[in-house]
């Protein structure tokens, strides 16, 4: 088989690239490995609304509930709500991402781009050394596709860019090991997004629970990788949700790991783009990877276009890609990890003090960033090391 | 490690829940994920990295 442009992997972020470059002319071919695109799920499905509507029309058969704000709670207890319109920049809708997935997928397919599921990517061709498109297995046989450009969107497992020479393996301060339930219980709050802190619920990670109406809530936890031994995540999970929900019934179970390494040092090779969690490009302090994986699959399929159109995809054709998303995505993701780097540091009397100081404070009209600014007001010292990032 | 040795790691079938965390963090490119069958090759060092990303302890370095 050939074709222009091949990608590996049917995510949001390998939709988003089929779809643009299937519209800007290119002849596309998607591979996902497995038989059912979006499924299982690996994700909080929590997404802020703005953002995502400036990239997909919205679509109710997706969007499983929106939510007003968002409530942090301190390990002694002290909650603290941020709000809607604002905090919403965050989380704002809870998406139903096995729906979802797969819509952004037929787009892509409706845009000209051709998917073969049950397809999954085992290695590079090369010519002259050079990336030339993929081998694969297709339905236990094996397959070749040529094209001059292959794109990484293959998630956390990130193998396209280890396969043309790239380090993405993930150290383990650098991964947040996850569980989650969704959990159905009459004490869910359907309107708020909840997270709650704490290294013993959470060791430098956080829990949360995203509603998804009708008192049906994604609980979850991450935990740091370094932090974390066998099994960690899930027992971890267990006794938060026997605790905090003891009535509450597991009608769901999700696993996966999730990248919080900031940005990696090269997205491109020679004839190779990584796009999304391949690239790494996940908020090292929220874990939020979707709409990074759909902009940067959007900012990969306009520049593969131009690269086809001019026959340059080596590494230095297709630079473009690289200062584009560095200058958005990287630059916010850059921010994050200095911002995790520092909180996973903190013990559970910092993090009282920390959530216990904003007592008082309004912060109906504040996002994230916003509340770290108070936040710094008021606790210059204990914050002293991130004065750079909030000046 | 040589080829051919027997590789200590070992995957429990009936817990994984095939989410990929592990193969993104060996440093050997030694697991692959088919699906919901994870796949263990003779290039694993045995290094233990991936049994402590394991969410739900599926994964064990056999002593
Ligand atoms: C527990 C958890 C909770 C999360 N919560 C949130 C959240 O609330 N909000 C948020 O924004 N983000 C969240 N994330 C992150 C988010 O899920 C990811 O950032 C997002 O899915 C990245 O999209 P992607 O397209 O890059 O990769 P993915 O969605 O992972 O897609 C990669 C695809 O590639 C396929 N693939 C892999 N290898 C091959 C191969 N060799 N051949 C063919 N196909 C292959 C896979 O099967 C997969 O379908 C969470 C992650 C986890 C683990
Ligand atoms: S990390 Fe654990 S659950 Fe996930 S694929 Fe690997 S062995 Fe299976
Ligand atoms: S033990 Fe180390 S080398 Fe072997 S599969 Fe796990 S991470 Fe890879």
């Amino acid at each position: 088989m050939k074709c222009d442009v091949v990608v590996v992997g049917a995510g949001p972020g390998g939709s988003m690239f089929s779809k643009t470059a299937a519209e800007a002319g290119l002849k596309v071919v998607m591979l996902e490995k497995r038989q059912e695109i979006g499924d299982p799920v690996r994700c909080a499905e929590g997404v802020g609304k703005r953002a995502l509507s400036k990239m997909v029309e919205l679509d109710s058969r997706w969007i499983a509930s929106e939510v007003k704000g968002a409530r942090i709670i301190a390990p002694d207890g002290t909650s603290i709500v941020m709000s809607e319109d604002k905090g919403g920049a965050e989380v704002g809708y809870v998406l139903e991402r096995k729906v979802f997935d797969r819509a952004l997928a037929e787009n892509a397919a409706r845009a000209g781009a051709k998917v073969l599921v049950k397809t999954r990517a085992t290695g590079l061709l090369r010519k002259d050394g050079v990336p030339c498109g993929v081998t694969a297995m297709r339905f236990g046989e094996a397959l070749r596709i040529d094209a001059p450009l292959v794109i990484g969107a293959d998630g956390v497992e990130s193998k396209v860019g280890r396969w043309a020479g790239i380090d993405t393996a993930l150290k383990l301060k650098d991964i947040e090991t996850c569980a989650q339930f969704l959990v159905q219980d009459s004490s869910i709050d359907d309107s708020y997004c909840e997270f709650y802190l704490g290294n013993s619920i959470a060791p430098a990670g956080y829990v949360w629970s995203f509603p998804k109406g009708k008192k049906l809530a994604n609980v979850g936890l991450g935990v740091l990788g370094s932090r974390s031994k066998p099994g960690e995540a899930l027992r971890l999970l267990r006794q938060f949700v026997d605790k905090r929900y003891p009535n509450g019934r597991a009608v769901e179970m999700v696993v996966g790991g999730d990248p919080c390494s900031g940005p990696i040092e090269s997205t491109v090779a020679d004839g190779v783009m990584l796009v999304g969690d391949a690239a790494r490009q996940t908020d090292p302090l929220t874990g939020g990877g979707i709409l990074n994986a759909m902009e940067a699959g959007i900012i990969a399929g306009e520049v593969a276009a131009k690269a086809i159109s001019a026959g340059d995809v080596s590494a230095s054709g297709l630079k473009e890609y690289e200062d584009r998303w560095r200058a958005t995505i990287g630059r916010h993701i850059s921010r994050s990890y200095e911002f995790k780097e520092f909180f996973v540091k903190l013990s559970d009397d910092d993090l009282n003090r920390l959530l216990g100081s904003l007592k008082g404070e309004d912060l109906t009209k504040t996002d994230l960033r916003g509340m770290l600014r108070v936040l710094f007001r008021l606790n210059p010292k204990l914050l002293w090391e991130l004065r750079h990032l909030v000046i | 490690m040589l080829k051919g040795c027997v590789v200590l790691l070992t995957v429990n079938r009936y817990k994984c829940c095939y989410c990929g965390a592990c193969v993104g963090v060996c440093p050997s490119l030694a697991l692959e994920l088919v699906e919901t069958w994870l796949e263990i090759s003779a290039d694993c060092t045995e290094c233990g990295l991936c049994t402590r990303i394991c969410p739900v302890g599926a994964l064990e370095v056999k002593a």
